[in-house]
């Protein structure tokens, strides 16, 4: 299930006062199975790119291929929803029926499943984001906790078995143990089966734990792309577009501008505290 | 929609007071209703004419403000024309169309059009907020009957205020339930109505917690309703105010004049 995006930009209203260009050269391919981090700052176009590559909108200038299929205005939303998830901002908020079971089947019933068949994945949707459907699958969806709601939301996004899944912001609002949460099912969802999972954020720390390849988007262009140790050289660059380096780094860093001699750098706060106990293990000076 | 679409360029409209616009307007109305014969009613278009000048909005928004209501102007039209005895002046079997039919036909519609223009040149010349602060100033002495003048004007602003970012919500909302594949197009006209609900179920849930918290951030800034609530813009009826406001008035006592004296 590989993307290939060739030129692709796209414009609002193209031709009236209030025309916008979200996107402009977009040039990205993006092979079966890999993690991507697609950052940037509020404005920059990610959210549109996560539309089109679902089929929600279509290019206004190049080409963007998903599988073999490719989106223009012309491209039915079902040809590609099958096979590309997309799971908006508060995706919570998209919650309607009347019992768990009965949104999660959602999508599964759009996409035409046979009634066991939906049974099934519905139940294994829930199991998989870590609500026992014994005990979920009757309640009402909008009593349940605000972690517990994001969970269904997704639930019924993964319950249409997409191969590419983009998920939009999936941290935001959330406390550190639901975040740490969703970030376990993000993972096994990756490894489980290699899916391709296209993550974006405007916040590097989120990322930098999982992401394989990093994307930033700075105004509509591409501007690096690269593994995540890379991209997050480019400081000043980044600095530039309002994107922040994982805190990690910046203590590291911060460290090593005052002259205390730790190598290197780390992405996570664990390699972070490694890094830093074995410099104090080694005699350096806390002062 | 022409509804609450402000057109912002600087005109003698622009600047008037809302309230003697909403005023104006309605005298006019009042005039369009009573004009009787060829000559006062040319005069009436006449004035439109000069109210559309002295707005300074350019005739292709205006003529967009008619689009909704196209259909009922030529509706209006044939009905009358075939509606109203008089000499036949065509006829198809048990159809007729006579002379009165055709020029009551046309007036119908013509009617139709200044009343549309004339309402336009209210809502595009003045902003929502300024519609409901002059509309609520207007209204006050209704508050010696108890009626909550200042509470209705709010709501009115608040829910003009809104619609913009309803839309949105709205947006949303359907791209988010069509990424889960439902599809409008497909299925019964009894699946359709159905699909309703994953679109309305959210949608009506996100505006009770707009709601919500508008209410609390209002509360907690010691909003507590009109009373003993002043503005920071205060509407201030001016000279050229008073001008318009009365120049309507004679045109229409002059109307009057014209059919019942004359």
């Amino acid at each position: 299930m590989s993307i290939e995006i060739k030129d692709m930009g796209f414009t609002y209203q193209p031709g009236t006062p209030w025309e916008h260009t979200s996107l402009k050269n977009i040039n990205l391919s993006i092979p079966s199975g890999e993690l991507v981090a697609i950052i940037g700052h509020t404005g920059s176009g990610k959210s549109t790119l996560a539309q089109i590559l679902c089929g929600l909108l279509a290019p206004t200038t190049g080409s963007c291929l998903v599988e073999e299929i490719s989106i223009t205005s012309d491209t039915k939303v079902s040809q590609v929803v099958g096979k590309v998830g997309l799971v908006m901002q508060y995706p919570e908020q998209q919650l309607f029926a009347e019992t768990v079971e009965e949104d999660v089947a959602f999508g599964p019933k759009n996409l035409g499943c046979s009634e066991k068949e939906v049974k099934q994945r519905v139940r294994r949707a829930l199991i998989r984001v870590g609500l026992d459907p014994d005990i979920f699958a009757a309640r009402s969806p909008l009593m349940l906790s605000g972690g517990e709601k994001r969970r269904v939301a997704i639930a019924g996004i993964l319950a249409m078995k997409p191969e590419v899944l983009i998920l939009d912001e999936p941290l935001a609002g959330l406390d550190h143990n639901g975040s740490k949460v969703l970030l376990e099912l993000i993972k096994n969802y990756h490894n489980d089966g290699q899916r391709t999972i296209i993550w974006i954020s405007h916040s590097m720390n989120d990322v930098a734990e999982v992401a394989e390849r990093m994307i930033v988007l700075n105004k509509g262009e591409l501007v690096l792309d690269g593994a995540p140790g890379e991209v997050f050289t480019q400081k000043e660059d980044l600095d530039k577009w309002g994107l922040d380096v994982p805190a990690p780094m910046q203590i590291i860093g911060e460290l090593q501008a005052r002259g205390k001699d730790i190598p290197g750098t780390a992405l996570t706060m664990d390699a972070a505290y490694e890094k830093i106990s074995a410099w104090l293990g080694k005699g350096g000076d806390p002062s | 929609m022409l509804i609450g679409q402000y057109y912002p360029v600087d005109s003698f409209f622009h600047r008037a007071d809302p309230r003697a616009k909403i005023v104006t307007l309605f005298l006019y109305f009042f005039a369009l209703f009573m004009v009787h014969d060829l000559y006062a009613k040319i005069a009436v278009t006449v004035l439109l004419l000069i109210g559309v000048f002295l707005a300074k909005i350019p005739l292709k928004m205006l003529l967009k403000s008619l689009k909704p209501v196209l259909f009922f102007v030529v509706l209006t039209a044939v009905l009358n024309a075939f509606m109203i005895p008089g000499e036949v002046v065509w006829q198809w079997g048990f159809l007729k169309i006579t002379d009165a039919g055709i020029y009551q036909g046309i007036w119908m519609a013509w009617r139709l059009i200044l009343l549309m223009i004339s309402a336009s040149l209210l809502t595009l010349t003045t902003t929502p907020i300024a519609f409901t602060d002059g509309l609520e100033s207007l209204l006050k002495p209704l508050n010696m009957v108890k009626v909550p003048v200042h509470e209705l004007a709010m709501m009115i602003s608040i829910a003009l205020r809104f619609i913009p970012t309803l839309m949105e919500e709205g947006e949303r909302i359907i791209q988010a339930q069509m990424a889960r594949g439902m599809d409008f197009h497909k299925g019964s006209l009894k699946e359709r109505i159905k699909n309703i609900l994953p679109l309305l179920v959210p949608f009506f849930l996100s505006a009770m917690k707009r709601a919500d918290e508008l209410a609390e951030a209002m509360e907690s800034r010691g909003y507590h309703g009109g009373s003993g609530r002043t503005r920071m813009r205060v509407l201030t009826f001016t000279v050229s105010d008073m001008l318009l406001v009365s120049f309507m008035c004679i045109m229409l006592v002059a109307l009057c004049f014209y059919r019942w004296v004359l």
